[in-house]
């Protein structure tokens, strides 16, 4: 019993880990009449030894699957070891480890057992146990089994506080190369399903109180970098499309980690595209908190991401025109275009220079890296220049002046997530 | 002007003494007082020195005027900061408590002004901590329903994380206890109450698995978290330096799935 639970959990979690997204945040979700768990701002409870966030438990129900997708290590072809939990493991490990504040909830995924709507039955079953029985308003994020019955799907977002269903490549022709039976169509179908749900909610919301909470915290998706060869362009363009489109609070971008040998893909032992993954999360995060547009980022000019400097140091030295920026007059939305100025530092300039002019001792402190932000800002202080770089040249300057993890040679990652 | 300049005061260590010292000095018209921490204060031969006899009404006083002046978020920062128990913060927060008193409403978002700069920053370390709690502290069930746990953090942050766990955890009966400042914060079902521990029972928590008796399932689910902790770590991508930056070392002692890792 004991060594059978170990082997279980081993097996589902070791094939659930590929699904990249790790946050626990969004929800609103409160503890009420006394039961266990609360939702909040998300936390990461311990990191792996890869450097990753552990915030959900995130296993898989089953790793039996009929679907062949070449990029899954569950594929039907792939020749391991399968396992299935019963409804009940999954509601004891996820109490057990909730009670012992080692997760934030459940992240639970499936492969696709018999078919998709014994799948999602099975998977729905867990959740409103969770939910109804045990009193459990932890987080819980739900994978929608692509062709699973809209009834099933409706009805999982009644208890689970995101779903998610994955894009797995950008575009429709990789999807359709290494994994025939998918399409982006059906994935479009589910995230739809659930918008459009989340919307007769809200709007009912706002009439009567006790309307129930229905996926609270959004959808998000997932997309594999580095399996099929788009470019930078294509992969920033969807997410933007989908972003828009489907109202998604994330898309996760994973690296490829080869794990089959087949002919189509990288092969076994290739190292994982870490600093191609970084790249985009950065431009994501300049999308989402930064007000950049997609196409200021990546366009026709500049299909794919510099790899050697990060995406708002490689747009600011494109548009030298628009530097130096006035730290005492310039609008908050251009000092957060600035590289080497986040939005916290950006916030603190602002509230502070109501009471003074700014000088350069100041913004060090406030924490802004000055090193990086000095050729594109003018404090109360900075010495007059006559004529301000060339961007050629201040791309050299700011290369040699820094430090990168990437320019070793070996791919390394950075802590964005 | 003599009895202006370079005042020595020297308090307690509790907010209400660091308050009473701010109030002390409006009643005696000191603008330059050196501030110091009793345990931290050597006596000098040629200066004299003040001693803040701790007073909860005065320092209610400044507290009640300090929040006259400043937003609420503001003075969570001001009572995170000086939880940060810094030889360094108790002088910030002197002379910010000035500075606000001698300026109009709204100079709390003054971040060009040192003590407000600091303040800010200290508070946000200090919540650092707070968010690291939340997401290390590993209970153990003990044979008689209790979840406990040990910690260590760098500061004094229990006060702060009281909440968190009483709104999450209000099923189970826990109890949290800070080995470095020799208290815990304990959920009896009702409500949260501060408890100090003796040294005969202190030793039973820390040598944990021998002296308290664990629930039959403790060791199953301790051993499955650990399974699970090594099961989805991806090999291909291992990064050792990333994770020691994101769980250092010194919290290692403390974490069940870092059990039995050198550190």
């Amino acid at each position: 019993m004991y060594e059978r639970i170990r082997e279980k959990l081993s097996i589902l979690a070791d094939a659930a880990k590929y699904d990249v997204s790790c946050s626990s945040s969004g929800s609103d979700r409160k503890n009420t009449g006394k039961g266990i768990g609360d939702t909040g701002s998300g936390i990461c409870h311990t990191y792996t030894e890869d450097g990753r966030c552990v915030s959900l438990l995130k296993i898989l129900l089953t790793n039996f699957c009929i679907y062949d997708c070449a990029f899954c290590v569950s594929r039907s072809s792939n020749d391991i070891k399968r396992a299935a939990f019963t409804v009940e493991e999954v509601v004891a490990l996820t109490m057990n480890f909730y009670r012992r504040n080692y997760i934030e909830g459940l992240f639970l995924s499936s492969g696709i057992f018999k078919n998709a709507d014994y799948t999602m039955e099975r998977m729905l079953r867990i959740v409103k146990k969770l939910r109804l029985e045990e009193n459990y308003n932890g987080y819980i994020h739900l994978k929608t089994i692509p062709g699973a019955s809209e009834e099933l799907v409706t009805e999982a977002g009644l208890y689970a506080d995101r779903m998610s269903i994955n894009l797995e490549m950008p575009t429709e022709s990789g999807l359709k190369l290494l994994a025939p039976e998918k399409s982006h169509e059906e994935v479009k179908r589910e995230l739809g399903l659930i918008r459009d749900q989340s919307q007769m909610y809200n709007s009912e919301r706002k009439l009567i109180k006790s309307t129930p909470k229905f996926v609270p915290a959004g959808q998000s998706t997932q997309m594999v970098v580095g399996a099929t060869p788009e470019t930078d362009k294509d992969i920033m363009h969807t997410a933007d499309a989908y972003y828009k489109d489907f109202s998604l609070k994330r898309v996760y971008y994973s690296g490829y980690i080869p794990i089959s040998h087949d002919s189509r893909m990288p092969v076994i032992g290739t190292q994982p595209p870490l600093l191609r993954e970084n790249r985009p999360y950065q431009t994501d995060w300049l999308m989402r908190f930064y007000d950049f547009e997609v196409k200021e980022i990546l366009n026709e000019g500049h299909p794919n991401l510099d790899m050697e400097i990060d995406p708002k140091l490689s747009w600011a030295l494109r548009n030298p025109q628009l530097f130096p920026v006035d730290i005492n007059t310039a609008d908050y939305k251009m000092i957060i275009r600035v590289p080497g100025i986040g939005i916290r530092s950006a916030q603190k300039i602002i509230a502070a220079r109501k009471f003074g002019r700014l000088h350069i001792y100041q913004l060090r402190k406030m924490g802004i890296s000055y090193n990086r932000a000095q050729y594109f800002i003018r404090c109360a202080d900075s010495p007059f220049q006559l004529t301000e770089p060339e961007p050629i040249q201040l791309r050299k300057t700011i290369l040699q002046n820094s430090k990168s993890k990437y320019r070793t040679g070996a791919p390394e990652q950075l802590s964005l997530f | 002007m003599l009895y202006t300049d370079n005042q020595t005061y020297v308090f307690d260590g509790t907010f209400y003494g660091l308050l009473t010292a701010v109030f002390e000095s409006y009643e005696r018209r000191h603008k330059q007082v050196k501030l110091w921490h009793k345990d931290l204060y050597k006596p000098d031969m040629f200066a004299e020195h003040l001693e803040v006899a701790t007073d909860s009404g005065k320092a209610k006083r400044v507290w009640e005027g300090l929040k006259k002046k400043i937003s609420p978020t503001h003075q969570k920062h001001y009572y995170s900061a000086f939880l940060s128990e810094q030889d360094e913060i108790f002088q910030h927060l002197f002379d910010y408590a000035h500075y606000i008193f001698d300026h109009p409403k709204g100079y709390d978002s003054n971040y060009g002004h040192e003590a407000v700069l600091s303040i800010a920053q200290m508070s946000q370390k200090v919540h650092r901590e707070k968010h690291r709690m939340e997401a290390f502290i590993r209970f153990k069930k003990s044979n008689n329903g209790m979840f406990f746990a040990l910690v260590n953090p760098d500061f004094n942050v229990l006060p702060l994380i009281i909440r968190h766990f009483k709104n999450r955890y209000a099923d189970q009966p826990w109890l949290i206890y800070d080995e470095k400042r020799k208290y815990g914060i304990h959920y009896d079902l009702q409500a949260v109450h501060e408890v100090q521990i003796d040294f005969k029972q202190e030793q039973a928590l820390t040598v944990s698995d021998s002296e308290i008796t664990l629930d039959e399932q403790e060791a199953l689910y301790t051993t499955l978290w650990k399974d699970y902790f090594k099961s989805t770590n991806i090999e291909a991508r291992r990064n050792m330096k990333l994770h020691i930056q994101h769980v250092p070392k010194r919290y290692w002692r403390y974490l069940t799935e870092k059990e039995g890792s050198y550190w």
